[in-house]
Order: structure tokens, then C-alpha cells, then sequence
């Protein structure tokens, strides 16, 4: 299981690679397992806003449906169109070609309250 | 919640790598591999399944045929000699106790094949509507072992293994015989997937053989081992009703439109008062959805016409073969034809799909 040290990361399995006041957000790669093959993924809107913890949008495997929430506020500036084509991607690259969507945010101290690398793999021991 | 109970086949599925889930109080492998991957398999060569979850209940005496008879809605006057019959099994009022495979054993005697879901509360059920009858029901769930090997070369590949000549046998039909140099309880040409295939019935403790042999002979014809996450989108592509979708306590096989299987020309059985009543006057139908827009449906979501709602999904799911997005859903009788357009309500949205004809998929003859 891949957790890249240079990333933050949610109890609910979300990443962010944050850069000055933009933050980039995927799944982890553990949530990316444990969905199996990604069949459908939807995205917000650019512009949209959105609070910490706010549904961003959803990834579906054939069996299960799961919401995708935005570890920070703040607006969407772009978001992964390959992936309403090439789903797979998130399976095949979760925090590479995977990525969902790039928010400005508008707290940047909200990325305090993220995990780092270690303290997300010791969640996912615990969930283990 | 107690500790799942293992299959004969627990180990191997470890050994192959599977994906193991709880599922209604066992551990089963949902993939192997690939969802997607192992149902192309199936459709295109073969493919291997565990449905050894899946109870066996036994129900002998004099009185057997008019206790099923009475037991299920489906004539059991035709399981007779090597045929299997799939029947549903009722409440007083419609509703659906569990659906199921009826194999006559000769004099007085059945075989009968339930939902893994259903089986303590079908045979208490059963027992229940035995009373003052001399029929005897046994679950004999814990001592049979059952593989199921599905798609269009699983004759190819059962027949390089069995004293049986498999090509004769009608689908559901049912024999005696040896695979891998084993008897076997039966070999029934029956499955769940919308493919040709064989489910063999065994002792428990000798299903690991076969299920080793199987995947061994079976190598030249690209056989794969097919976890529950195929068996569900196989049966849900080919329209097969699954328990606790579009059959339950709450939904009568007419609704789920299974009215072939419910014969209430054959004298009285359990809700057949309620199903003429639903016959003569229908409430609800099961119709096929596809959609339009992006999204996929799933259970209980809603489904909307002209901003009303007119019902919900039972099943949905992206169908790998069908390369689509596709729904059961069960509506207001008459709601809707072919053809309509409809809303899926995804996530608190309005999803434009439309109304298509069942099944979604059926094979070549």
C-alpha cells in the first residue's frame, strides 16, 4: 500500500498534495483497493465551493458507490476530466494520473488538521 | 456477530489471492482478479465458481409432493425424473420467502436449492407448514460442497472430466455421475450467470478436488476462478432475479415478473389468494432501465417520471458485456412503456434514463 510521504491525508481516504494555496485531492491508494476496478466518476464544477468536508463528488466500483470529501475549503480551479473517460486511472495512478480535483483554498491552516504520512499509516493498522 | 463460516473451498480461495468478503455469515471471494475480467470470462469462455454458501434441504415421506406442492408456487407435477424446477415460495399474502431449485430424488423424495440469505429461515418455515403432514425436512446444508462452472466452453471442460456425456442433457435437467474420478451427489446443467454450465453437488469434504481439477483441465480454455462480485452482475446482465432485490418479504414473484413460475391454475398453495388478487389487479411491475445520462443506479434509488415518483431501482449496475448502466426498477403498474424516458435519482439528482425491454441479455442459441 502506497502512502507518499510529501502528501497529506483524511480518516475518509482522501489525499492532498498541497502547493502555496492550492491543494490537489485524489483517493488513497488503500481506498482505490479496497473499491476494486472504478467504473464511473463524477466531479464538481470549476467554481464550485466548497467547505472542509464537503462531498466533492463520488467514485463508483461495479459493486459499491462512495463519496469523495475535500479535505480543505475553498473554490475548485480545475478538475480530471480524463477520468469521466478513463476511470481507471484513479486504480491504475491514485495520486498521480489519478488526481480529482485542485482547490484554492480559502483556510490553508485547515491543512494542520490533515494527517501526515505516518499518522495515516497507523489509521490504516488500525483498520486492518 | 459470529465468526463467518468457510466453505470447503475457504483455502483455495486463499491460495488463489481472492478478495475474501463477508457475505450473509460466510466468507466468500468477491474477485479473483477483476470483476469486469472474470465476467467477460464467463461470457466469452468459462469461468469457476464457490456457490457452496448456497442451502440443501431434503424433504422425504408420503406427503412430500402435496407439502411442496402446497410449499411453492411453481407446479412441482413437473419435477419429475431428471428435471429441475425453479420455484418461488411464498407468504399468505404474496410476499416472497426465498426462491428456489426443486431436484426430484426419486420416490417422495426432493432436493431442494436455497439462497445461502434464507436457509434457517426457509427451513423453519418449511417445518412450520409441515405440520400434521408425514414428510420429514432435513437441512443438509453443512455436508454439500457445490461448484459452479459457467459459460460457453464449461461443457468442454466438465466433459474432460466426467464419466458423464454431457452434451445430451437439457438445461435444467439433472444427473448422477463421476467428475475427477468422484461421485458426486448430482451434476445439474443449471446456473446462474445467463450462460450454458453445470453446477455439480458434492460431499463437502471432496469439493476442493474437483474445484483443483477443474482449474487444472480447464487451463487450454482460459478457465477463471469467479468471485460473488461476477455472479452478481452475470445474473443481474441476464435478468435473473436475486433475493432481497427484486424478490422479498415485501415484493411477489408477479411483481418481479415472474408469473411463469407462479401456477395458479394448480390448486391451492400458500398466497395463491393474494397472487390472483395482484393478477387480476397489478400494482407494481419490474421494469428495465438504461441509462442515458451518466451515473449509475443502484438499490432503492428513485425513479421518477414527469417529476413524480413512480418507484424504485431493485438492481443496477455498470454490465460489462452490455458495456452500459443498466437497472431493474419496480414501479406503478402501467407507469411506463418501452421506450419512455425516465429519472434516476443519483446522489439527490434527476438521471435521464430509459425504459428498455427485459432481459438485457440472453445468449445465442
Amino acid at each position: 500500500m502506497k502512502v507518499p510521504a510529501d502528501l497529506y491525508y483524511t480518516k475518509t481516504h482522501e489525499w492532498a498534495k498541497v502547493e502555496g494555496n492550492k491543494a490537489r485531492i485524489g483517493i488513497t491508494d488503500h481506498a482505490q483497493e479496497a473499491l476494486g476496478e472504478i467504473v464511473f466518476v463524477e466531479l464538481p464544477q470549476v467554481g464550485d465551493e466548497l467547505s472542509a468536508g464537503d462531498s466533492l463528488g463520488a467514485v463508483e466500483s461495479v459493486k459499491a458507490a462512495s463519496d469523495v470529501y475535500t479535505p480543505v475549503s475553498g473554490k475548485v480551479v480545475a478538475v480530471n476530466e480524463a477520468l469521466l473517460s478513463s476511470p481507471g486511472d484513479i486504480n491504475a495512478d491514485p495520486y498521480g494520473k489519478g488526481w480529482m480535483v485542485e482547490i484554492e483554498m480559502s483556510n490553508p491552516s485547515e491543512v494542520e488538521k490533515l494527517l501526515d504520512a505516518k499518522a495515516y499509516e497507523e489509521l490504516l493498522k488500525e483498520e486492518a | 456477530m459470529a465468526e463467518p463460516k468457510k466453505t470447503p473451498l475457504y483455502d483455495e480461495h486463499v491460495k488463489l489471492g481472492a478478495k475474501m468478503i463477508e457475505f450473509v455469515g460466510w466468507w466468500m471471494p468477491v474477485q479473483y482478479t477483476s470483476i469486469i475480467e472474470e465476467h467477460m470470462k464467463v461470457r466469452k469462455e468459462v469461468g469457476l465458481f464457490d456457490v457452496s454458501h448456497m442451502g440443501e434441504i431434503i424433504v422425504e415421506g408420503p406427503d412430500a409432493f402435496k407439502f411442496l406442492q402446497r410449499l411453492v408456487t411453481n407446479d412441482v407435477g413437473k419435477a419429475v425424473g431428471n428435471r429441475v424446477v425453479y420455484s418461488p415460495m411464498c407468504y399468505p399474502d404474496g410476499g416472497t420467502v426465498d426462491d428456489l431449485l426443486i431436484y426430484p430424488q426419486g420416490e417422495n423424495k426432493y432436493l431442494l436449492v436455497v439462497n445461502a440469505a434464507n436457509t434457517d429461515k426457509d427451513y423453519e418455515w418449511m417445518k412450520e407448514q409441515a405440520a400434521g403432514m408425514n414428510v420429514e425436512i432435513k437441512n443438509i446444508s453443512p455436508e454439500v460442497g457445490q461448484i459452479a462452472i459457467q459459460g460457453p466452453k464449461a461443457l468442454e471442460v466438465l466433459q474432460s472430466i466426467t464419466d458423464v456425456d454431457l452434451a445430451p442433457m437439457k438445461f435444467y435437467t439433472w444427473t448422477h455421475g463421476k467428475v475427477a474420478g468422484i461421485e458426486t451427489l448430482l451434476i445439474s446443467r443449471t446456473g446462474y450467470t445467463g450462460e450454458d454450465g453445470f453446477e455439480v453437488y458434492v460431499e463437502a469434504s471432496k469439493t476442493p478436488e474437483i474445484w483443483r481439477k477443474l482449474l487444472e483441465v480447464g487451463k487450454t480454455a482460459g478457465i477463471a476462478p469467479c468471485g460473488l462480485g461476477a455472479r452478481d452482475t452475470l445474473r443481474f446482465e441476464a435478468s435473473l432475479p436475486l433475493y432481497g432485490h427484486e424478490l422479498s418479504p415485501t415484493i411477489s414473484p408477479l411483481e418481479a415478473g415472474l408469473d411463469r413460475f407462479v401456477a395458479l391454475e394448480k390448486g391451492d398453495f400458500i398466497g395463491r389468494e393474494a397472487l390472483l388478487a395482484q393478477k387480476q389487479n397489478p400494482k407494481r411491475q419490474l421494469v428495465g432501465l438504461e441509462m442515458i445520462d451518466r451515473g449509475i443506479p443502484r438499490q432503492d434509488y428513485p425513479v421518477t417520471k414527469g417529476g413524480k415518483e413512480i418507484g424504485q431501482v431493485t438492481s443496477g449496475s455498470y454490465c460489462a458485456y452490455a458495456n452500459k448502466n443498466l437497472a431493474n426498477a419496480l414501479v406503478a403498474y402501467g407507469s411506463v412503456n418501452v421506450g419512455d424516458e425516465v429519472e434516476v435519482v443519483i446522489r439527490g439528482k434527476g438521471n435521464k434514463a430509459k425504459v428498455v425491454p427485459l432481459p438485457f441479455y440472453k445468449r445465442g442459441k
